[in-house]
């Protein structure tokens, strides 16, 4: 309010435009926060419905599942990284790092269609219980925000090339960041959940 | 025949004359406003002013449009279906096949809730809250009209659903396993899927969009505990639509995976649970009472404040009770259901829980009763509607706490007792309030008041009716009639059924009264013009611009310091008083981003119900690259330079002179 006060009557919005976006933003990671909440609770109410099916201590191969979380955490890293050189203004830092984030996204949602695909070679494919139901469609919408981020990025890496780092093109490299970390964190729910938790 | 999925020219119902003629009369209505548009050379028109528009004043229009068709449309399913029940006692079948009295009560609920209350109520928001707050326009203009648009498109897949296959007959809450593949084999299912999430996603982005302007956009010295009653429920809506949607978003997108792929969350076989579907669905669907409930509280409070000439009683607890209200509205979605099989605690809890409910709520009552207490009330349209809220509401209410005890809930459930209590609750709660504020806020968007005449026809008709079609379903109820019956074998039913089918046709003279009052108000619009922005003495900040107020609606943004706050500058003599100079003003860009998503969102929804998977692909890519291109567009804002709006300004003195005001 007091940044309204100050700016008089010259301009239409209260606050500063990036506050308002990110503010938004984060409302947006809230609502999503509710999506993930619903699919957790599903998955756990049904965890142990195999239908006479594989459970999650014949399926889960923990190696596998290290070694995409450890590609994901790894690419939060380097998105702190890419958010380190922008703040410098640097923009060929800029493009590396979010460049290397990409692979490292890529390379976590290919380790979870191998999966995927591996569990349904075994025919323990969605359709086979409801534990088997919960688990791709919890596991796979992480996914499919992943895969969104990667366009993302991808998009962002096109701005930041053609416009170099101007003040737009830095607040939405801000919000994909908000976007990039709470999709880490929602990952760290679900390693311990569903694949911690089936293999114990 | 791939290219089509399942769609085939079967799927047009010819063979049933009854929807064949509602068909035939559908594609006669929208040739003609095609044609008219075309005739009228005002496609250009409809174009930049329409559908471009991001203004949150147009937006507020077309919402309320599409709340009005929809009103119209399920408003005749209920006609419908009250005809074949007071023709459907023993020894006869009325004449409505049963699969057709189902896709009735499944499509009148549908309708009601998401395509007629949501957009009405969304309507209202649009064209009130910016300019009470003393803002020029919502935080994200742009998302304001991408929801919009989904809505829209939603609304246009349940029409389509009356011409093209048919609408599911699973209710309008679709509980699995009768909404399932196995027992649902159709497309019905996938339409009632398919519209409910597109419209749902579209109140989601607006729930987001809402919240942030109220937060953050609020004129100079709106503290929290000086906003109008209205904005204070809009926002405790609002954080009530971001977190619930998203829970109706999951438990659609799980039955469609039960559907489409083959998964086992709410089938009978494979490990499913059905009471999650539930569960689930009402974890969303009680808030959802309380999102379609506490805008109409809100122009209740504005109503009854102004046309008492004095300000609201106890506007604190009002604010308070309405922040309860919200809050409790998610620790009671069990008792939609009780008989569930769980222990008597839970459902104790769940029981005192609603109860609880009814104690911020009377507070609301008592609260409006004691601001008309010695108040110069004027018996204006919104007022009638009010008090029409205020009596018929509180039967509503009593019947609900009656509900809520689990011993007779388990008695009452799925019986007509329970349709007569949330149509005693929604009716005069939801749909009196969105009247109520349809009188009240039309000169704000028009420039004209609506005509009082028919206006109390139009309410006379709604309240004889809604007593005459709903208290019978009570005593129906209590003589353990169940609900959704097509046909029955208890003499002692039909009279009040009859009784219950005149009372809908008095409600047919309130609608039909509405039209005339519409029609009478444009011929009129001369007579009943407001000129000043002001027509009704208001107290909050909206009826300090001109009506309608200008793209930017305040030339200078007021600053707050009080409470009403445009009644403290009337009493204070600096309403209407001229600024030193005017500055330019920054306003969003009008674009087609947000029609196109919407446009495309309907071939989406349309080819997955269809399986037409080319065009699900196609569509869905459409809108990506829609998002993209819009998300890389920095100059999204143009400026209206200083002079113009001296120009508008001096404009609109000059009629505030005439008129005697300024």
């Amino acid at each position: 309010m007091t940044s309204h006060a100050a700016s008089g009557n010259d301009v239409h919005a209260a606050s500063n435009p990036n506050t308002l976006v990110n503010f938004g933003f984060w409302v947006y990671l809230m609502s999503d926060v509710i999506i993930f909440s619903m699919l957790f609770t599903m998955f756990v109410t049904v965890s142990t419905h195999y239908n006479g099916g594989p459970s999650g201590r014949d399926l889960f191969e923990l190696r596998d599942v290290f070694f995409e979380t450890m590609a994901l955490l790894f690419s939060s890293i380097t998105f702190g990284m890419a958010m380190l050189s922008m703040h410098a203004r640097r923009k060929s830092q800029v493009l590396l790092w979010l460049l290397i984030t990409f692979v490292f996204g890529a390379l976590f949602v290919g380790l979870e269609v191998h999966e995927f695909l591996g569990l349904v070679h075994e025919g323990a494919g969605p359709w086979t219980s409801a534990f088997l139901s919960a688990f791709f469609t919890l596991v796979g919408t992480h996914g499919t925000h992943v895969t969104f981020g990667l366009i993302w990025i991808a998009v962002m890496i096109g701005q930041v090339a053609v416009k170099g780092v101007t003040a737009p093109v830095a607040s939405r490299l801000m919000r994909l960041a908000l976007f990039w970390h709470f999709l880490d964190i929602v990952w760290i729910a679900v390693f311990s959940t569903v694949y911690l938790s089936g293999v114990m | 025949m791939d290219i089509f999925g399942k769609l085939t020219i079967h799927a047009i119902p010819y063979d049933n004359a009854i929807i064949f003629s509602a068909d035939i009369l559908m594609a006669v209505v929208g040739l003609s406003v095609i044609a008219a548009i075309t005739y009228f050379g005002q496609w250009k028109y409809l174009y930049n002013e329409w559908l471009t528009s991001v203004d949150h004043k147009k937006i507020g229009v077309m919402y309320i449009i599409i709340a009005f068709v929809f009103l119209l449309r399920g408003f005749v399913d209920a006609l419908m279906m009250r005809a074949q029940q007071a023709f459907a006692g023993p020894g006869m079948s009325g004449y409505l096949p049963p699969d057709h009295f189902a896709e009735l009560f499944t499509g009148h609920g549908t309708m009601m809730i998401f395509f007629m209350g949501m957009p009405f109520l969304i309507g209202l928001m649009n064209i009130a809250v910016p300019t009470q707050i003393g803002a020029r326009d919502v935080a994200f203009p742009y998302l304001n009209a991408v929801s919009l648009w989904l809505t829209a498109s939603a609304g246009m897949l349940v029409m389509a659903s009356l011409a093209i296959g048919q609408f599911s007959e699973a209710g309008w809450t679709g509980y699995a396993p009768y909404s399932g593949i196995k027992a649902s084999p159709g497309v019905g299912v996938d339409y009632w899927i398919w519209a409910l999430q597109i419209s749902g996603i579209g109140t989601t982005i607006t729930g987001i969009n809402f919240f942030v302007t109220i937060i953050k956009e609020r004129a100079p010295g709106m503290t929290f505990m000086r906003m109008p009653l209205f904005t204070w429920t809009t926002l405790c809506t609002n954080i009530l639509m971001v977190l619930a949607f998203p829970a109706l978003t999951v438990v659609l997108a799980l039955l469609t995976l039960d559907r489409y792929v083959g998964t086992h969350f709410f089938t009978s076989g494979g490990g499913g649970n059905q009471m999650m579907y539930v569960n689930m669905f009402w974890v969303w669907g009680h808030p959802e009472v309380y999102i379609l409930i506490l805008p109409a509280f809100g122009v209740f409070s504005e109503v009854v404040a102004t046309y008492s000439n004095k300000r609201i009683f106890g506007y604190t607890s009002l604010v308070y009770a309405t922040m309860v209200i919200a809050l409790l509205s998610f620790t009671v979605w069990v008792h939609h259901f009780f008989t569930m099989g769980q222990d008597p605690v839970r459902n104790s809890i769940f029981a005192i829980a609603t109860m609880v409910i009814g104690v911020p709520t009377g507070v609301k009552i008592y609260d409006w009763l004691f601001t008309m207490f010695r108040g110069r009330i004027s018996f204006n349209l919104p007022m009638l509607w009010t008090l029409g809220f205020i009596i018929t509401f509180t039967i509503g209410g009593m019947t609900g706490v009656m509900l809520a005890i689990p011993g007779i809930d388990f008695k009452m459930h799925n019986s007509l007792f329970l349709v007569a209590h949330f149509h005693n609750v929604l009716i005069p709660g939801m749909l009196f309030g969105l009247f109520a504020g349809y009188h009240y806020w039309f000169p704000k968007a028009f420039g004209f008041r609506l005509d009082e005449k028919w206006g109390a026809r139009s309410f006379w008709g709604w309240l004889i009716g809604f007593y005459l079609a709903f208290m019978p379903l009570y005593v129906l109820g209590l003589m353990g009639m169940p609900r959704r019956m097509v046909t029955y074998n208890d003499p002692a039913w039909q009279p009040f059924l009859i009784v219950a089918a005149i009372g809908a046709l008095f409600v047919l003279f309130g609608v039909i009264s509405m039209i005339i009052q519409l029609i009478v108000s444009v011929r009129d619009r001369e007579q009943l013009r407001d000129t000043t922005g002001d027509p009704w003495n208001g107290r909050t900040l909206e009826w300090s611009t001109s009506s309608p107020p200008a793209d930017y609606n305040f030339a200078v943004i007021p600053t707050v310091e009080d409470r009403d706050a445009f009644a403290y500058m009337k009493e204070h003599g600096t309403a209407y008083k001229r600024p030193e100079k005017y500055n330019d003003i920054h306003m969003p860009k009008n674009t087609i981003a947000g029609f196109v998503i919407g446009g495309l969102s309907f071939f989406l929804g349309f080819a997955l119900i269809w399986h037409i998977w080319w065009l699900a692909i196609a569509s869905g890519l459409g809108m990506l690259a829609t998002v993209i291109a819009r998300g890389c567009q920095d100059d999204v804002e143009f400026v209206i330079p200083a002079a113009e709006v001296e120009r508008i300004e001096n404009e609109r003195y000059r009629r505030l002179e005439e008129a005697g005001v300024a």
